[in-house]
């Protein structure tokens, strides 16, 4: 059973610049207990997925399709309604977890806020589930730093916080967009790690918003990739990151420098300069939203793109659990494995 | 051998916060921003500065190019001091030596069009210069960082990131200089940006000869770049090492737990590797530990790790390592 559906997801802002389509034709699905990566660069359409499925779209937004969660269209429901499952059936956890936190209050107001709210618990029972919640982060000495302020936190301290309050009510949805992108590795190392356990503690499911392919690696069942607001490809992370079938999938794989392949000039030790792997890239510049192609919105960086381009891709299934958005065939796409840009 | 191009010496860069007291008489509160760091860049060799945030690695760098004061210890470069210079011997240095900033943006004036923010530093440096040389000199440095002519006249707002990043580029090359400090010039860029001024980097290094001070925090990213490799913590150099050497074999235990925190885009080993978890958060480097500053989040620290302070060891001839654990 899925516990998330969503079908053809738009979101159109209306700006003075004219309409902008910030995510086109989104469809996915999330069973229970199960973690799904979005990933792509800004001007994805990304973190407005996340803010569409919580219903946060800013005023000028507007989100059609469907978001079915346990059934319930999420896009049709009033604010009243919506309160009600945001932070106890749907949590999110922001980027920056310092403006995500009130700055007036204690942590421990902010915490039990939450259970008072949704859960109707007294002071006491509240302040002891929160304790419980923020061992379970493994904040230390919890019970004392109820009474602090976000300001005395620690960056990685006060995404703990932001964690245990998103978890408070045992969400069956967590959204985390970038959860780690302002934190430190060794931290960002504890906070997955965090995640990974709750998960399989509470088997909570998770939407994992990343623009860091080696986050998404780890601990994402499937991936969904990006690119100008409509998917490029979705499938298993195995497949999507050993077999990428996507032109745009590929050009981002192979434009990390990756601490498991060898440094630029280790092709000529002996110190003798020349061959130096150099990154791939993906030539030109990110989409602007207001001035799309008007066929594949990649087209104007695509190195594989033909004159079938200039039509809209549609996205379709091509492997069991696997889709892409692309004209051209698998076996025509330039295979950039092979020479590595050598030269 | 010949003298190294930049040559810092036990360089130290401190910041007064606050009184120790009440009193106005009570000494001032240091805060060791760097803390004793040596290292060499020879000419065309990019020198990778790693470490997570509060190591101080930004301070280091901006120290090297006078904007933070040098403390102690010396910096030679081009076998000049760098510590105590005047603001008009700064100027001067300048022509030899320049630096990126992180913020594309943010680093380019609002108000002056592309062309005017890359001549500023021609200008600067050689006064008496004409302008249709000024001009020709910019138009030819932009067109070697991928910026097309027709966008002298436009102003900083109306490029991606990417684009700015190329400006800010562009100005630090414009008065040919032998080495450039990078303060982590791609960690704002999305992934296919960051790849092309990455590239970028390394062609222009490679065709003018230039040093490159590389600072930070994506291990990846500075495995791909860099010769060598400086690994910072609380101010103290940790470990150094050609880049092969460290990445290959990593003595130090922060550079280990450093290296196995960083994830890898590939699943199967994704999910099969060991994560060494640090403990807990960085120290205030007000208040460091006794010790080796790194004993408190350490797996291997005992009590001796409080009570000296380790000094960088040759393992290797090009190889140090600042720990006591490690070839006891």
């Amino acid at each position: 059973m899925n516990l998330l559906e969503v079908s053809n997801l738009n979101v159109r802002f209306q700006t003075p610049e004219g309409e902008v389509a910030a995510v086109s034709d989104l469809s996915f699905t999330l069973a229970s207990g199960a973690s799904i990566g979005i990933v792509g660069e800004s001007g994805s359409g990304k973190t407005q997925t996340a803010y569409a499925l919580m219903g946060l779209l800013a005023k000028n937004g507007r989100a059609s399709g469907e978001v079915r969660y346990d059934g319930v269209n999420l896009l049709t429901l009033s604010e009243a309604e919506l309160n009600r499952r945001r932070g106890a059936e749907i949590a999110m956890i922001y980027q920056d977890p310092m403006t995500s936190l009130n700055p007036y209050l204690t942590v421990g107001d902010q915490l039990t806020e939450v259970l008072q709210f949704h859960k109707a618990m007294d002071k006491r029972a509240a302040f002891a589930e929160s304790v419980r919640m923020l061992d379970a982060v493994r904040i230390a000495d919890a019970n004392k730093r109820m009474g602090l302020y976000p300001h005395e936190f620690s960056g990685g301290m006060r995404q703990r916080v932001v964690i245990a309050m998103a978890l408070l009510c045992r969400p069956k949805l967590l959204i985390a967009d970038e959860p780690t992108t302002a934190l430190d590795v060794t931290v960002q190392a504890q906070i997955l790690a965090l995640l990974q356990d709750l998960r399989r503690e509470f088997s909570t499911s998770i939407i994992l918003i990343t623009h860091d392919l080696g986050v998404v690696a780890g601990v994402c069942d499937s991936v969904l990739v990006m690119y100008a607001g409509r998917v490029m490809e979705y499938g298993d992370a195995q497949s999507v990151f050993h077999d990428a079938a996507h032109p745009y999938t590929r050009g981002l794989l192979h434009a990390l420098p990756r601490l498991d392949r060898a440094h630029a000039d280790a092709a000529t030790t002996g110190g003798t300069t020349g061959v130096t792997a150099r990154l791939n890239t993906i030539p030109g510049n990110p989409p602007n939203l207001l001035e799309l192609p008007s066929g594949c919105p990649f087209v104007p960086r695509c190195i594989d793109r033909n004159s079938a381009c200039l039509s809209p891709p549609k996205l379709e299934n091509f492997a069991p659990g696997r889709q892409r958005a692309c004209h051209r065939l698998i076996d025509e796409l330039t295979d950039l494995d092979a020479p590595l840009g050598v030269g | 051998m010949t003298t190294p191009l930049l040559d810092v010496r036990d360089l130290k860069v401190q910041f007064n916060v606050g009184r120790t007291g009440l009193m106005p008489w009570s000494p001032p509160r240091l805060l060791r921003a760097v803390d004793g760091v040596s290292f060499t860049v020879n000419a065309g060799e990019t020198l990778g500065i790693v470490g997570e945030s509060g190591c101080g690695k930004s301070s280091l760098a901006r120290a090297l190019i006078g904007l933070n004061p040098i403390a102690g210890g010396d910096a030679l470069f081009l076998g000049r001091s760098l510590a105590g210079l005047s603001k008009s011997q700064w100027h001067d240095m300048r022509a030899d030596m320049q630096m990126i900033f992180q913020d594309p943006l943010s680093s380019l004036d609002p108000r002056m069009t592309i062309g005017n923010i890359i001549a500023e530093p021609l200008q600067a440096q050689r006064p008496g210069m004409a302008r249709a040389e000024v001009k020709a000199q910019v138009e030819q440095v932009m067109q070697r960082v991928g910026l097309l002519s027709n966008v002298i006249n436009r102003y900083p707002h109306e490029f991606s990131g990417g684009q700015c990043q190329r400006v800010g580029i562009a100005r630090a090359l414009v008065v040919k200089p032998k080495l450039i400090i990078c303060d982590e010039p791609v960690s704002a860029l999305d992934v296919s940006i960051q790849a092309q001024v990455i590239n970028l980097l390394m062609d222009l290094q490679r065709s003018d000869g230039l040093a490159l001070v590389f600072i930070a925090h994506d291990l990846a990213v500075v495995k791909h770049i860099a010769d060598k490799v400086v690994v910072m913590y609380l101010g103290r150099t940790m470990e150094t090492a050609p880049t092969n050497a460290l990445f290959d074999a990593p003595q130090h235990p922060y550079t280990r737990a450093l290296l196995s925190a960083v994830p890898v885009p590939d699943p199967d080993i994704e999910r099969n590797k060991v994560i060494q978890i640090l403990d807990g958060d960085i120290p205030s480097p007000i208040n460091p530990p006794s010790g080796c500053v790194f004993r408190t989040r350490c797996p291997l620290a005992d009590v001796a790790c409080g009570e000296t302070v380790p000094t960088l060891d040759a393992i290797a001839t090009t190889h140090q390592v600042a720990c006591l654990k490690v070839g006891a």
